[in-house]
């Protein structure tokens, strides 16, 4: 396969749900002064107060249905996990002490802090982009994980 | 209100997701694979995001309260510190090794992918070791 081989409709399909990300993410801080951040929304679930829970479980219950709510119009966009068991644990992982000690992940630095011009945002999001293409070149192309 | 809107958002965050593909952990690994067939179509999701996200945020910046009366919490934080850049490092090794995020990661496993369930039980087992790594500091 080579580039050419990546239809347009890959590219609109991507501009258009990033579009959607970003409308969401502009609501959410817009109506209720917050960040985006999925990674911290679901690591308050494990240390926020009592009272900052309930509004973290009703935008995880908005992800969980949205899958429900798109094959009604259409089926799901094919999902191939090629990580075996043990990646996936490691992975898991190192996701969530990363993220935690990161303070945010791909939606909270890399959508809504690059958005608002944060600077540690941008820091975050090339450290995280940088390892994950050299973990990338690392597993496919030297050890053939 | 709130809660609701959260609902709200969260759904429309879960169908960009699905929408950009961003769900797939294989295209997500091509995304990431420059040495490979690089897929750069993943780049185009983040440039949709933020250029309506940068619209919602300088709007936001400039205001004490939410529309709904809510807190504006934005963090004011300036300094790159080792927490910042040693965690997204190990994030990102995370992310390359699987090509899950959070985000697509619990949208898949509420689709009910087996494997994403996995991922998302390891990734909330890392989070409360942090938890607890921090409470011990303290």
């Amino acid at each position: 396969m080579n580039l050419s081989d990546f239809t347009h409709g890959a590219y609109i399909a991507g501009l258009f749900g990033g579009l959607l990300i970003g409308i969401a993410a502009a609501m959410f801080v817009l109506l209720n002064g917050r960040i985006a951040g999925i990674s911290g929304i679901l690591g308050g679930l494990l240390h926020a107060a009592q009272g900052d829970k309930f509004w973290r479980i009703m935008f995880l219950l908005g992800m969980a249905v949205s899958p429900y709510l798109y094959q009604i119009a259409s089926d799901l966009p094919a999902v191939t996990i090629e990580a075996d068991t043990a990646q996936l644990i490691i992975a898991g992982l190192l996701v969530g002490l990363g993220t935690s000690y990161a303070s945010g992940c791909t939606s909270g630095h890399g959508v809504c802090g690059i958005s608002r011009g944060s600077i540690r945002s941008i820091a975050a999001t090339l450290t995280f982009m940088m390892a994950g293409i050299i973990t990338v070149y690392l597993t496919r192309h030297l050890t053939g994980l | 209100m709130l809660n609701l809107n959260a609902f709200v958002v969260g759904l429309l965050f879960g169908l960009g997701l699905i929408i950009s593909g961003m769900t797939d952990p294989a295209k997500v690994i091509g995304f990431l694979d420059l040495a490979g067939t690089w897929d750069p179509s993943l780049a185009f999701v983040m440039a949709g995001a933020i250029l309506i996200g940068a619209i919602g945020f300088t709007i936001a910046k400039k205001r004490q309260f939410s529309l709904l009366g809510a807190p504006m919490r934005l963090s004011s934080a300036t300094k790159l510190d080792a927490r910042l850049l040693l965690g997204s490092l190990v994030f990102g090794i995370g992310w390359g090794l699987s090509g899950f995020c959070p985000g697509p990661a619990v949208v898949s496993a509420a689709a009910g992918q087996p494997k994403a369930w996995l991922f998302v039980v390891s990734m909330l087992s890392g989070m409360a070791l942090y938890t607890l790594l921090e409470r011990r500091e303290k």
